[in-house]
């Protein structure tokens, strides 16, 4: 028999202390009945000795301390897992949204799931093609890799995301591949960008959407990613279907825990932030990945808005830390009218070099690379100088590389968000590029190949 | 044994009544699962414990049950090749006993209880020992021998020593102490991970720790038994530098403490290192590696722990009198997790929230590095070199952690993310870094490498600070306005730069450089310098100079393998003086 407590005896923010309660244990879910029926989750935060702090998912209004009631269920936050997920859309607590009947439940799996063993991993190793040259031929993308994208407002982050979701394949492997979107505290607007494209595709059939909406509880943000990985790890490692995992937007989820943070007047670390953001963070990010001896895989793309373009600002920095690399987008090159407008200079992909090479692209692939690299980087230099000194200061060489950059900004990066280019036609288009410097600047690459491709 | 019964729940900390009998810091089972944890705090008969696995599910009323004993790790054979979480569990052993996820409340020993190992004893009977005598050996991976020691506080005569197949809890040697009584000697030991183990005395370092890495080896060298820092913003190649020294540090033990970082690292290496062989001694790479791995997802107190099991089975194999490097990737994980334990228990926050003894704790651990005569009547030299990652937020050095830990390293890698945008690895800044080793260890660089190596590598940080210096020159007025003597100076600090300290980790030859092969090339661009100086003055043309065939050899001289050095080192030297001599003597032609 679940007992019911009628002792709520505070209610300060998105936190209720409830007292006299008896076997609560941590992190334990617990159900509020308001005197008008309605029903809340919380989660239990802190128990000590008779008197529980809990954490409420949803708004505070209408909790009335004498009238209210409050059970605790005797597990933690649960997602009902199955296979007839795919092509549903669900709240940001998992509940059903799009009017369909509720989950048949195959499995309840505790929303936080479990560290992964290290020794338990597969190293990611296999070459994604999402068809945007900026990402396939400089910051490649493999099947388990965690990659953000470090947006900021007003930037199209959206637009790149979809892109990816849309083309993303790997050669050779189709079929079993699902994508789980979670929506965390955006407009309705961008998050119909989402499914409309999605259905545009027909890709919504193998689509499992989470909405926290921009008006919906901002508490309940903190365990919208967490479903949405929870189904993703169900898809993944039960079903071995090979996952890939938008969540946008990071920021205002870190947002959440601030406030969640303040109410419990922790200590703050930087600039308010909980000193457990990184924590928090990485039992998110680490997630993703493959496991040895097991089909499946997760791939997550977290999308982030850097307040004021900062990338030192905390929420960037502490997932730059965790994730292997990142996509950023840059302001500047946006206003230049690139489509993605990638700055692939501060860009990464940590794991590309076990991705890429003879057998799984080409084996031009790592030399040209840090060709393009080392001479973008050159070219842009150039430039500067150009503005200080006048074009008379460079050499011709400096010269040459200056008009690559531009060249390489229009055509590699700047392709639009139709394009679908295969990794063969990323490194040609490479190749052409860099036929406008003089053979003799092309040192990172090996003669051999020079030779073969360059023509 | 004592019973007590949680009171309170936050996080990984778990408050405990009725615990009076329990010690500080001992280690203590929780609830029915039996989660670890360790006791923090003692106020009455509470006690405060930071639990090491999730504690979701745990509420008032759970018993805790202390073990009487601090947190410990079992030291003996089968350490090697294995990787563990952050209280020393085997985590292969975990995948077989739960699968790929890692759930609560196992129970794995650290050392295989099942195992034998074949004891060869070294003493024999009627010999009087001490803590720090060696009684036997066991050869443990082909390039390890593990010697077994007396363990601390045992000083008496063999009564009997056994030759044969044990396993770690079986008696190999009884010693007769002064009291008459038997003590029975098994090859593991157990050592509380807070407490360095002892040695007899500390020595200054006087020998590099050679790392294959040209900037590290030559420019900032850490000595066997320093300390370094690398600190550096994301994206700035800390783990690689981490990595490439595990691989190539000419050390016999290398302990890797992956600490609150990426699981896919972990996996890196326990993929990458058995398929990689030694240069020195062509064996696997992982054949003499320990790795601790309690990765970010991992709970956050057993994260705090993992730098001192990480240490203290470093200090166990110096003790053996072996060469130890430790790498711990990141210091800066470690501090939080300090952090966040230090605000669960609600202590009065120092800076940024770090707790107010983060840089005595930090100076405790790096303290524990350092070359040292072991216990024991042979005076075995051994030492343990430690290099801790550090990850300032942002990037900004100026943050709690990074200057806690700069008090006390000696040598210091400064990661830039300026070099690393334009691919320059390992981007260690030239101008920021220090080694303070540098003068101590200049006399063993005369001795093994080169009588004038340490000119040579003044002479290369003065052509880098000259080159900063022109550059400023070249940004306001541009390159046409310096003579060609400068310019001369700033295409060899370009070669400097991109042929020398550029070094390409995944390239099969480039990832390790000899120190014969490191002086052979500084000693080619230095010459180029010499000669195209002298050249200058005699009127050769500056163009011509500097765009010489024999210089794209020089930038590919760190493709040629090791074997075929010596060889292209002289064809090179003759060709680039053949080269510039002909110049010089053309453009005297010229002018006739």
């Amino acid at each position: 028999m679940i007992k019911e407590y009628k002792t709520i005896s505070e209610v300060v923010g998105p936190l209720m202390l409830v007292k006299d309660v008896e076997n609560v244990t941590y992190d334990e879910l617990g159900e509020i009945m308001l005197p008008t029926g309605e029903k809340r989750l919380c989660k239990v935060l802190e128990i000590n000795g008779n008197n529980a702090l809990v954490q409420l998912f949803e708004s505070a209004a209408g909790i009335n301390l004498k009238e209210s009631t409050v059970k605790f269920l005797g597990h933690g936050t649960q997602l009902a897992v199955s296979p007839d997920m795919l092509g549903r859309v669900f709240d940001g607590m998992g509940r059903p949204k799009d009017g369909g009947p509720e989950i048949i439940a195959e499995k309840m799996l505790d929303i936080n799931g479990l560290p992964m063993n290290p020794a338990a991993r597969d190293y990611p190793s296999e070459f994604i093609q999402t068809g945007v040259s900026a990402i396939d031929g400089l910051n490649t993308l493999v099947r388990g890799q965690k990659l953000p994208i470090f947006s900021a407002s007003g930037l199209p982050h959206a637009d790149l995301a979809a892109q990816i979701a849309r083309q993303a394949k790997v050669r050779g492997s189709e079929g079993n591949f699902a994508v789980v979107f979670a929506a965390i505290g955006i407009t309705h607007e961008e998050a119909e960008f989402f499914a409309s494209d999605f259905r545009k595709t027909g890709a919504i059939d193998r689509t499992v959407l989470f909405m926290n909406l921009a008006n919906d509880p901002a508490v309940e943000r903190i365990a919208t990613p967490r479903m949405a990985l929870t189904a993703a790890e169900y898809l993944a490692f039960d079903l071995g279907m090979h996952v890939l995992v938008i969540l946008t937007d990071i920021t205002n989820y870190a947002e959440a825990l601030r406030e969640v943070s303040a109410a419990r007047k922790e200590v703050p670390g930087r600039r308010g932030y909980p000193g457990y953001l990184y924590t928090d963070l990485a039992t998110m990010y680490e997630r993703a990945g493959k496991k040895r001896n097991q089909e499946g895989s997760i791939t997550m793309i977290p999308i982030l808005t850097m307040p004021e373009d900062d990338k030192t600002h905390p929420i960037p920095d502490l997932t730059g830390y965790i994730t292997e690399g990142q996509i950023i987008l840059s302001r500047d090159l946006y206003r230049k009218g690139l489509k993605p407008p990638v700055d692939v200079l501060p860009s990464l992909s940590r794991l590309k070099d076990k991705g890429i090479g003879k057998g799984k692209t080409r084996e031009d692939h790592a030399d040209t690379m840090n060709q393009l690299f080392a001479a973008y980087a050159r070219g842009k230099e150039c430039l500067e100088l150009v503005t200080i000194l006048g074009e008379a200061a460079l050499t011709e060489v400096d010269l040459m590389y200056a008009k690559f950059s531009q060249a390489f900004e229009k055509e590699y990066v700047s392709q639009g968000y139709d394009t679908d280019r295969t990794i063969e036609q990323t490194l040609d288009k490479g190749w052409e590029l860099l036929k406008m410097l003089p053979k003799s600047e092309l040192k990172r690459i090996r003669d051999e190949y020079i030779e073969k491709y360059l023509g | 044994m004592s019973q007590g019964k949680v009171l309170k729940v936050s996080g990984p900390l778990v408050v405990a009544t009725g615990m009076e009998e329990a010690n500080m810091f001992d280690v203590v089972h929780v609830g029915e699962q039996g989660l670890i944890g360790e006791i923090i705090e003692m106020r009455g008969d509470r006690a405060s414990i930071q639990v090491y696995e999730e504690t979701a599910g745990i509420g008032p009323g759970v018993p805790v049950v202390t073990t009487g004993a601090p947190l410990s790790v079992e030291l003996g054979p089968g350490l090697i090749e294995t990787m563990y979480d952050g209280i020393q569990r085997p985590l292969e052993e975990m995948v077989k006993q739960v699968g790929a996820n890692i759930t609560r409340g196992i129970k794995v020993p650290a050392l295989s209880r099942e195992k034998k190992w074949t004891f060869v004893p070294t003493a024999q009977v009627g010999d009087e020992v001490e803590a720090g005598d060696i009684i036997g050996t066991v050869q443990e991976t082909v390039i390890v021998q593990q010697r077994i020691m007396v363990p601390y506080g045992v000083k008496g005569v063999i009564e009997s020593i056994e030759e044969g197949d044990f396993t770690v809890e079986e008696t190999v040697c009884k010693v007769r102490l002064a009291d008459g009584s038997i003590r029975d000697l098994t090859m593991m030991q157990k050592w509380p991970v807070r407490r360095g183990r002892p040695y007899k005395e500390k020595l200054v370092p006087e020998m590099p720790l050679i790392t294959g890495q040209r900037v590290i080896d030559t420019m900032f060298p850490i000595a066997k038994g320093g300390v370094a820092a690398v600190p550096g913003p994301f994206g700035s190649g800390k783990t690689v530098v981490q990595h490439q020294l595990a691989k190539w540090a000419d050390a016999d033990i290398v302990v890797y403490i992956g600490c609150g970082e990426r699981g896919n690292e972990m996996t890196d290496v326990l993929m990458e290192f058995p398929e990689l062989n030694d240069p020195r001694t062509g064996e696997s790479l992982m054949k003499r590696t320990v790795l601790i791995a309690n990765t970010s997802d991992m709970p956050v107190a057993a994260r705090e722990a993992s730098i001192y099991t990480g240490i203290t089975i470093a200090e166990y194999f110096r003790d053996m009198g072996y060469s130890v490097a430790l790498m711990a990737d990141s210091t800066s994980r470690w501090a939080e997790a300090l952090r966040e334990m230090s605000g669960r228990l609600e202590e009065m926050p120092g800076e940024e929230g770090y707790p107010a003894y983060l840089a005595s704790r930090l100076a405790q651990f790096y303290e524990r590095a350092g070359r040292t005569i072991s216990l024991g009547k042979e005076g075995r030299l051994g030492a343990l070199s430690a290099i801790g990652a550090v990850s300032p937020p942002g990037g900004d050095i100026s943050e709690p952690v990074s200057q806690a830990t700069l008090r006390i390293v000696k040598v210091f890698w400064c990661l830039d993310s300026q070099l690393a945008y334009k691919r320059h690895f390992p981007a260690i800044n030239w101008l920021q870094s220090y080694s303070l080793y540098v003068d101590r260890l200049e006399k063993w660089y005369e001795d093994n490498v080169a009588k004038d190596f340490p000119v040579m590598r003044l002479e290369t940080i003065t052509l880098l600070q000259e080159e900063a210096e022109l550059n400023e020159i070249v940004q306001l007025v541009g390159v046409d306005s310096l003579s060609f003597e400068d310019r001369l100076k700033l295409e060899v600090a370009k070669s400097i730069r991109e042929d020398y300290l550029h070094q390409n980790a995944f390239h099969d030859v480039d990832t390790f450089t000899s120190m014969n092969k490191q002086y052979k090339l500084l000693k080619l661009i230095l010459s180029f310098y010499e000669l195209g100086k002298d050249a200058i003055k005699k009127g050769a043309n500056f163009g011509k100079l500097s765009s010489l065939e024999v210089r794209e050899s020089i930038g590919r001289f760190k493709y040629i393998e090791e074997e075929k050095i010596d060889q292209s080192f002289e064809a090179l030297m003759g060709e680039m003086k053949a080269a510039i001599s002909d110049l010089v003597s053309k453009e005297a032609e010229d002018d006739d």
